[in-house]
């Protein structure tokens, strides 16, 4: 299978997708915008496996799709956002590095997830080589959002975009078994990051205790 | 007859760029206002506005040199050859072995330099501002473009507009990320050189985020009506260009005679009806950037095409 | 042929010695000047015959080194240079002969100084090649620190002549590895037996430091921008045309040919990446000058990394058995070196002018001068749009090609190497928008808006022997632009010289590549330009018969000055140099040039007036020059410690070099 085979030209194209959404996500300085990008992401992702299991006839594929359309693409991001709102937190992105050198190295991980696939396969079919490295590629894309955002929302969504390469490119590899299973579990590892984010914000909001705030009241009893 | 056809097809070609270049600012122009719950004025409107200022004297300042009288043909002149470079609804024109890209480039760069001449004549704060933010954000668009370019280049294996078209069209490629990398590149480039949200706004006379419209400050008259036409030229040449390249379906070849011309007319005017609407959609939901932000933004489109160029190298790598 | 090559370096050296005779009677000038103009035609003249005809017999001259009789010839690509050379020297010595003389000390250099590139260009060996490089660093640096009054021209020459000494330093191991290899040192035989392993390597290292600080490519670039503009204008017309191609010569020469057409394709790599970020660097930093002068020297830096670029990818391509892509990208490289040189040279020249008439180099004291100097305008904007790449003058001819062959870089099977060449490509067109940004700067400022001083509004035009000198290297640069395609096919012998294979070249007025698949008709796009403007102006002018009207400019709401003060309108309203290089600097000056700004604003009720600062710095000067100067210290500490020494140590201190010595030698021996 190579260029100019339908099955193999759509699952490119929608791994291609997948990899670009990835850098939208890294160029956006609105938490909203992210947010959006993570949904496409994911409808991106729905699609993919969809068009996998009807290449490979593997209908537990479409299962795979089913569950990422509905977590990925509507579920979590709507919590995100009622997140977003319901705390009042920082709309713009606080980056540790800056969006254009987070850019630059975004595009050297690229190069390198390519430089290291494509020697390890070698001898593989072009459709299982190509989408790894673009399936590992989302992978070191997501990682490099978690380590250079410092908001907590945002380190879920690169924590989502990894996990979204992952099943990128298990579902891309025939006669991977398991697929659903996997997919079912990094779900629920999701969601419970997400609601250990909740739980975490909330506490910070409501619950901590300012000590520097309790000092400067200490007055003269102390 | 195929000479006949070609040279035809050109002398057709450039009328219907001359016609149509108004109107696609004044359907871009209706479209966003109806978008945004105006009425808008006629998309015709921009033809009636450059015949009243074609009309008129214009009024240049005492110490205007030639530089200001000079540039706004010099600069028309160049958007004009550059728009008969790209073909619209038939291939194989009189001008196709002309129509390089990176020509292209440089005609619009000729374009572009005499605009900024043209601001920085009479020696105001406004114009010499606009000049030097436009010639630094060419500073981060011509590598962009070039990128997307080298992407064509190695599919098509040359610049040639018209043989890069013809590669296409035969659809021996397939879907490429790549080429969809670059498309994009290509799309943010389009937005910078013609001076759109969000780079810069078309409708706006405010100093902190003007670029083009500071240099057109001091023009006036028939200088400024050539500046408007020569900018819905480059407008209509960079919408042509994108549905040439990666749209290139339902050209006419230019011998083929009238009859085949008919269709490939309807489906350019399809396909700029189509750009047209993404255009002004893409505008009407986003808000212009700050002038700094610029370069990310083209610095973005940079790495894209690089990025498009390298997938390209590992599958030329396999296959 | 070469007879007349020789007469005319006899002549130059002749006019050196009647120059210090002569003194400072008020002919010496003329009587210089002319005979170099005479000269320069007179290489340009050989240099056409030698590529348009068969390469002559090269021609023993009857004195020379004691081992061997110097030897001159010319193969077509030193001719290609030496057209260069007598182009560009024609310009100046025509611009000096015009312009009122100067201090006496700078005529007998000049000649010296167009003989030296001419025997660094004639020679056959490398004696003579480095004997020619030598004099024409010598009497360039007597020239740079010909105006040695101002410190910061003294500072310049010193640091000149450190830089030729380390070009020096690097050539001559680089040659002498090649002739230690060969056994002789003449070229035929260094051809005959290229180096290999470490000694390859060493000859790459040494060439492209060598030549690189001569010509200078970034990092050995610190001394170019001091330099070129420390010189009267004329010179550093030469030096930034000619001379800085010189060095591209020796590069091209000892690293293209004399090192043989069978080095591996990784030794266009170095080039590559140095062309290319001396390219970027050297225009932005073009953006950031205030200088008119040094602006220009550092827009040539860029187009050196630009030609630099070109010989790396020829190099790349012959090595992985690309022929034609190899001659495509040797092609832009000569054909950009002949460009620039002569473009450069009228740019610098209107410099001069410029400096003459208005008194001043500063950006920020120039302004309108379009009024006063039509001529010297019009000649500046064809330089300007030529150095900018617009079509269809010269700049653009060359630029295409070598971005042809840049985005050919792809077909080298090599991922590493493909990726580098797709950032060498989008570095080019960088820098030639970076090009367009200075030159619009330069341009701007100098000719159009209106004076910023008294000084400048009462500037004049220039004499009519150096309007003439202006317009030549204009006209040239025009030409060359229509004609690139004729142009490339008398290259042909200078290419078939470089990637050592007969050059194919498709006859005609076209540049082609690709396979001709791609093509660039300079002609057919000039003629189209000029048919739209004809009738686009004769229509609207139809449209619209009525005269522009005049009125007094809108100055932002500022109120005019007194006129009897300024009765050119108030300086502040117009934009200024460092305004103009805002948007770069912050863009790319700051991480790329350190560069930075400040705003001193007063508290309010303070009286004094708010400053806006900025400046950069070159990195370049804390890489390399910081070191050396610490390195210089420590070395002059322990030479301050041997004065110490008694006199016992002294003599141990001989007798041990002596010694040493002895050993060598026997170990040479025994070998």
């Amino acid at each position: 299978m190579t260029f100019g085979q339908l099955p193999y030209d759509v699952a490119h194209l929608l791994g291609g997708g997948m990899l670009l959404i990835s850098f939208v996500l890294l160029y956006q300085r609105r938490v909203g915008a992210v947010i959006n990008a993570l949904a496409l992401q994911g409808v991106l992702l729905a699609c993919a496996a969809a068009w996998q299991g009807h290449v490979q006839s593997a209908p537990q594929l479409y299962l795979t799709a089913l569950i990422a359309l509905g977590a990925k693409a509507v579920l979590i991001p709507l919590a995100l956002r009622t997140l977003l709102r319901r705390l009042d937190l920082h709309r713009t992105v606080e980056t540790a590095l800056g969006v254009g050198p987070s850019l630059v190295a975004g595009v050297a991980l690229v190069a390198l997830a390519i430089l290291v696939v494509l020697p390890i396969t070698a001898g593989n079919r072009a459709i299982a080589r190509e989408d790894l490295a673009l399936a590992l590629s989302v992978v070191l894309l997501g990682m490099l959002m978690m380590i250079t955002r410092r908001n907590a929302i945002l380190q879920v969504v690169g924590l989502m975009t990894l996990e979204n390469g992952l099943i990128l490119a298990a579902v891309g590899v025939a006669g991977m078994p398991l697929v659903v299973e996997l997919s079912t579990a990094a779900l629920v590892m999701v969601l419970l990051v997400v609601g250990g984010v909740f739980v975490f914000q909330i506490r910070e909001r409501f619950d901590t205790v300012d000590i520097g705030f309790l000092e400067r009241h200490r007055g003269e009893s102390g | 007859m195929q000479t006949f056809g070609a040279v035809l097809t050109q002398v057709l070609h450039i009328a219907l760029m001359l016609a149509a270049a108004p109107a696609v600012v004044g359907v871009v122009r209706w479209l966003k206002a109806r978008m945004l719950g105006r009425r808008g004025a006629s998309p015709l409107q921009p033809f009636r506005d450059l015949d009243k200022l074609l009309r008129k004297q214009p009024v240049l300042a005492e110490n205007a040199s030639v530089v200001s009288e000079a540039a706004p043909y010099a600069a028309f002149a160049a958007s004009l050859v550059a728009i008969a470079l790209v073909p619209s609804f038939a291939r194989g024109m009189a001008f196709a072995p002309l129509a390089d890209l990176i020509l292209l480039a440089g005609l619009l760069a000729l374009a572009r330099m005499a605009l900024a001449l043209a601001g920085m004549d009479v020696g105001t704060a406004f114009g010499g501002l606009g000049a030097a933010r436009e010639m630094s954000f060419a500073a981060f668009a011509e590598p962009a473009l070039l990128l997307s370019v080298l992407t064509l280049a190695i599919l098509a294996g040359t610049t040639n507009l018209d043989l890069i078209g013809a590669t296409f069209r035969e659809g021996a490629l397939g879907l490429r990320v790549s080429l969809g990398l670059a498309a994009m590149a290509m799309l943010a480039v389009a937005i910078a050189e013609n001076a759109r949200i969000p780079v810069d706004n078309p409708a706006t006379h405010l100093e902190l985020t003007m670029v083009h419209e500071a240099m057109l400050l001091e023009s006036s008259g028939r200088h400024l009506a050539l500046w408007e036409y020569g900018a819905a030229l480059r407008l209509t040449l960079w919408l042509s260009l994108l549905a040439a390249v990666f749209l290139p379906f339902g050209t006419a070849p230019a011998g083929s005679g009238p009859l085949a011309w008919v269709p490939g007319l309807l489906a350019w005017g399809l396909k700029m009806g189509a750009l047209c609407l993404a255009l002004a959609g893409f505008e009407s939901a986003i808000a212009k950037m700050r002038v700094f932000r610029v370069p990310e933004f083209l610095g973005a489109a940079l790495l894209l095409a690089l990025l498009a160029a390298a997938l390209l190298f590992v599958s030329t790598g396999l296959a | 042929m070469l007879t007349a090559l020789t007469l005319c370096l006899g002549l130059l050296v002749l006019l050196a010695a009647a120059a210090v005779a002569l003194g400072r009677s008020p002919r010496a000038g003329a009587i210089v000047h002319g005979g170099c103009l005479v000269a320069s035609l007179g290489f340009a003249a050989v240099a056409l015959a030698a590529l348009l005809g068969a390469p002559a017999e090269p021609l023993t001259l009857p004195f020379g080194p004691p081992w061997a009789a110097a030897r001159i010839g010319l193969d077509g690509l030193s001719a290609w240079f030496l057209l260069l050379l007598g182009l560009t020297g024609g310009a100046a010595s025509l611009f000096a002969l015009g312009h009122p003389p100067g201090p006496a000390r700078t005529l007998p250099p000049f000649p010296l100084f167009l003989a030296g590139m001419a025997l660094t260009l004639a020679a056959t060996d490398a004696f003579l090649l480095l004997f020619g490089f030598e004099l024409m660093s010598l009497a360039s640096w007597a020239l740079v620190a010909a105006d040695h009054e101002k410190a910061e021209n003294r500072a310049a020459a010193r640091l000149y002549l450190g830089f030729a000494v380390l070009a020096a330093a690097c050539l001559i191991p680089a040659f002498g590895l090649l002739a230690g290899h060969a056994g002789a040192l003449d070229f035929a035989a260094m051809r005959a037996a290229p180096p290999e392993g470490w000694q390859a390597a060493a000859v790459l290292a040494l060439g492209l430091a060598g030549a690189g600080a001569k010509a200078g490519l970034v990092p050995l670039h610190v001394w170019l921008p001091l330099a070129h503009p420390a010189a009267p204008s004329h010179v550093s017309a030469l030096m930034s045309g000619a001379m800085t191609k010189v060095a591209l010569y020796v590069l091209a020469r000892l690293l293209l040919d004399l090192c043989g057409a069978a080095q591996p394709s990784w030794w266009g790599v170095p080039l590559l990446v140095v062309g290319a970020v001396s390219a970027v660097l050297g225009a932005l930093r073009a953006n950031l000058e205030d200088d008119a002068k040094t602006l220009l020297a550092c827009s040539t830096i860029e187009n050196v990394g630009l030609i630099v670029l070109g010989l790396g990818l020829a190099l790349a391509f012959r090595g992985a058995d690309l022929g034609p892509l190899a001659t495509l990208a040797a092609g832009a490289a000569l054909l950009h070196a002949l460009n620039h040189g002569v473009f450069k040279t009228g740019l610098f020249l209107v410099a001069g002018a410029v400096l003459h008439s208005a008194g001043s180099r500063r950006l920020d004291r120039l302004g309108g001068l379009i009024h006063a100097m039509p001529v010297t305008a019009g000649a500046a904007l064809v330089g300007a749009c030529a150095a900018a790449s617009l079509p269809p003058l010269s700049g653009f001819a060359g630029e295409w090609l070598l971005l042809q062959s840049v985005l050919a870089g792809w077909r080298v099977s090599d991922i590493a190497f493909q990726v580098l060449a797709a950032a060498a490509a989008a570095l080019a067109a960088m820098a030639a928008a970076l090009a367009a940004a200075a030159m619009l700067r330069m341009f701007g400022l100098v000719f159009l808006g209106r004076p910023r001083t008294p000084r400048g509004a009462g500037a004049h035009e220039v004499s009519a022997i150096e309007r003439a000198a202006l317009l030549l290297p204009a006209g040239l640069t025009v030409l060359f632009g229509l004609f690139p395609g004729l142009l490339l096919s008398l290259a042909a012998p200078a290419l078939t010289v470089l990637t050592g294979r007969p050059a194919e070249l498709p006859p005609g007025l076209w540049l082609t590549a690709g396979e001709g698949a791609s093509g660039y008709a300079p002609l057919a796009v000039f003629l189209l330009l000029a048919a739209v403007l004809v009738a686009v102006f004769f229509l609207v002018r139809r449209r619209s018969p009525a005269a522009t009207q005049r009125g007094p400019v809108w100055n932002c709401g500022f109120i005019d000055p007194p006129s009897h003060l300024l009765p050119f309108g108030d300086p502040l309203t117009q934009p200024t140099a460092g305004g103009i290089a805002q948007p770069l600097r912050r863009m790319l000056g700051e991480s790329l040039l350190a560069a930075h700004e400040a705003v001193d604003m007063p508290r309010p009720g303070e009286t004094r007036a708010a400053t806006h600062r900025a400046g950069f710095r070159d990195p370049a000067f804390a890489l390399l020059l910081a070191p050396a100067a610490a390195l210089r210290e420590r070395l002059s500490i322990q030479a301050e410690r041997l004065r110490d020494f008694t006199i016992r140590r002294c003599l141990s201190l001989s007798f041990a070099t002596l010694v040493g010595l002895l050993a060598l030698l026997a170990w040479i021996e025994a070998r």
